[in-house]
């Protein structure tokens, strides 16, 4: 996806002030009368050019550190070739025969009920959840995934909705194990699109398609149909809208923050040394992504299910969303950066950079008064 | 993509280090190759000014089209030689000279009035109206002792902004 065309999403002005984040430049309110020399003076706003050409952050989230090769010299390489032998040879056909009983176990079971329990609504939607929940444990365990739970699990409630970081698809299947959430998610191509459309649309889940503008209002229908709704599958949201590689997280979409309901942060964290979790959707399909997933030694993760929160009285739906995501970053030990995800798709908002014309300007302007 | 130091040899570093005159120390510009594969993502020996557009805070810079027009069809030498201006081992003249090939977009080694206006329209946009620009412009080179007509060269430009409180580096991060 190399075309990029400008955002039509909402920057909005009342966004947090991203000059709070980005490195303080050397752009101090000049004073006293001005000089041709002020106005020939460009260096700040070359400054910020040059170190945004040499450094940003918004990159830097998703950027997939490679491991620094450890294997190099003649006593660990043997050691890493008989890894490989062992991790490809012996745990991926392994896995891939737990994996293929667990779709076996699971559609043996799931189509029956599904098709024959449509009288009694109540004891099918139960049996669902529990089918769904046992083959997000085998995916899991296909990746021999050694997930800690913390905090007191997600009940099911009316009027909340539950929102976490997202580094990969995986995410949802790391909590789906432990409660059968219905997810809103972008709609995929392929073998998980069908999946998409046949059995995680039972559990209640939401597309949403990012390339079309009119969807927004769709999705916020649908979105607030669901939390109201009284028998619904608790409702699990990525406000990131894209995944980020679990060292930072970028700016939360306010969508969640105004559905008028709880909100209960999760924060997950994947240990690096075993194996990188982070989808770079940019770089692999999920199937690539997944058989990486398989052929490493682990993936081990922490999940931390944080306290409640609410809208408190005065707070923007925004305010609200940045109050939740540093709750988040900070239990899971990962950096704010001020930027949209939504940027590595398109460009950003010429907002932005008006403001900085308009600082420019006025400063211009009141010097000139000071005559 | 895993394009560590190894694709760039010692040989390689030393000539990029030449070109820039010793601006870059060899670890930065290792730190720099790294930087430019990242950007480079096709891979072309060069970063196009979509790549270089899709970092935000280059993108949201007023002066991003000017310096693409710069960056056009850098190879990594020239792009290093570019950001040589921005180093803290970079002379005064250096960083005076670079600000005016920014203003002189022609490249015939002069700015008129016309340049420069350019450059404040891109700072200010919509914020000031054109012919207040143009006053103010007048006004204060006038006080500088030139006039609308003058031509400034790059020696004009060390007098009237070379002085020491010019603060125009950035820092390479080396991991």
């Amino acid at each position: 996806m190399n075309k990029l065309n400008t955002s039509s999403s909402e920057l909005d002005l009342d966004r947090p002030n991203i000059e709070d984040y980005l490195p303080s430049g050397s752009i101090q309110e000049p004073h006293g009368e001005l000089r041709l020399r002020d106005l020939l003076d460009i260096s700040p706003t070359l400054t910020e050019a040059a170190g945004a050409i040499v450094d940003d952050s918004f990159t830097r989230c998703f950027k997939s550190n490679p491991p620094e090769p450890w294997n190099w010299n003649i006593y660990l390489f043997p050691l890493w070739c008989l890894g490989v032998v062992v991790r490809y040879m012996i745990l991926f056909p392994l896995r891939v025969m737990v994996l293929t009983l667990g779709w076996i176990v699971f559609l043996s079971c799931y189509f029956p009920v599904h098709f024959l329990l449509t009288g009694q609504e109540k004891l099918r939607k139960r049996l669902e959840r529990g089918l769904v929940e046992l083959i997000c444990s085998f995916f899991v365990a296909s990746w021999t995934g050694v997930v800690k739970y913390h905090g007191p699990r997600p009940s099911m409630r009316p009027k909340q909705v539950f929102v976490a970081n997202h580094t990969s698809m995986i995410d949802f299947i790391v909590l789906e194990q432990m409660t059968a959430f219905a997810v809103i998610m972008q709609k995929h191509p392929g073998w998980v699109g069908l999946l998409q459309s046949t059995i995680l649309e039972s559990l209640g889940c939401i597309w949403f398609n990012r390339s079309e503008a009119k969807d927004r209002e769709i999705v916020a229908r649908k979105l607030r149909e669901h939390v109201h709704g009284a028998d619904n599958n608790p409702l699990l949201i990525f406000p990131e809208g894209t995944c980020v590689n679990n060292h930072y997280t970028v700016m939360f979409k306010k969508g969640a923050f105004e559905l008028g309901c709880t909100v209960c942060p999760i924060a997950v964290k994947y240990n690096k040394i075993f194996v990188d979790a982070f989808w770079n959707s940019r770089k692999q399909s999920f199937t690539t992504h997944l058989l990486q997933l398989m052929t490493s030694w682990a993936v081990v993760c922490d999940v931390w299910y944080l306290e409640p929160q609410n809208l408190k009285p005065g707070e923007t739906a925004i305010e609200f969303a940045e109050r939740v995501r540093d709750i988040i970053s900070v239990r899971a030990g990962l950096k704010k950066v001020p930027w949209d995800g939504y940027l590595k798709y398109s460009r950003p908002s010429p907002k932005h950079r008006e403001q900085k014309q308009q600082s420019f300007a006025e400063s211009v302007l009141r010097r000139l008064e000071e005559k | 993509m895993g394009n560590s130091s190894s694709m760039l040899t010692q040989y390689d570093i030393e000539e990029v280090q030449e070109h820039c005159n010793n601006t870059f120390s060899q670890q930065e510009i290792v730190s720099l190759y790294q930087r430019f594969c990242q950007l480079d993502r096709n891979g072309g020996g060069f970063i196009s000014a979509d790549e270089f557009m899709t970092v935000p805070e280059f993108a949201v810079n007023p002066l991003s089209q000017r310096l693409l027009r710069m960056l056009d069809g850098l190879n990594f030498k020239e792009f290093v030689f570019f950001l040589s201006a921005f180093s803290s081992r970079a002379s005064l003249q250096l960083k005076v000279d670079f600000i005016f090939k920014v203003y002189d977009s022609d490249g015939n080694g002069k700015v008129s009035f016309n340049d420069v206006l350019d450059i404040l329209r891109d700072l200010t946009g919509q914020f000031i109206a054109e012919h207040q620009r143009e006053h103010v412009l007048t006004q204060v080179l006038e006080e500088a002792g030139y006039t609308k007509d003058s031509l400034l060269v790059p020696a004009d430009f060390m007098k009237i902004l070379g002085s020491s409180d010019l603060k125009m580096e950035v820092e390479v991060p080396v991991d």
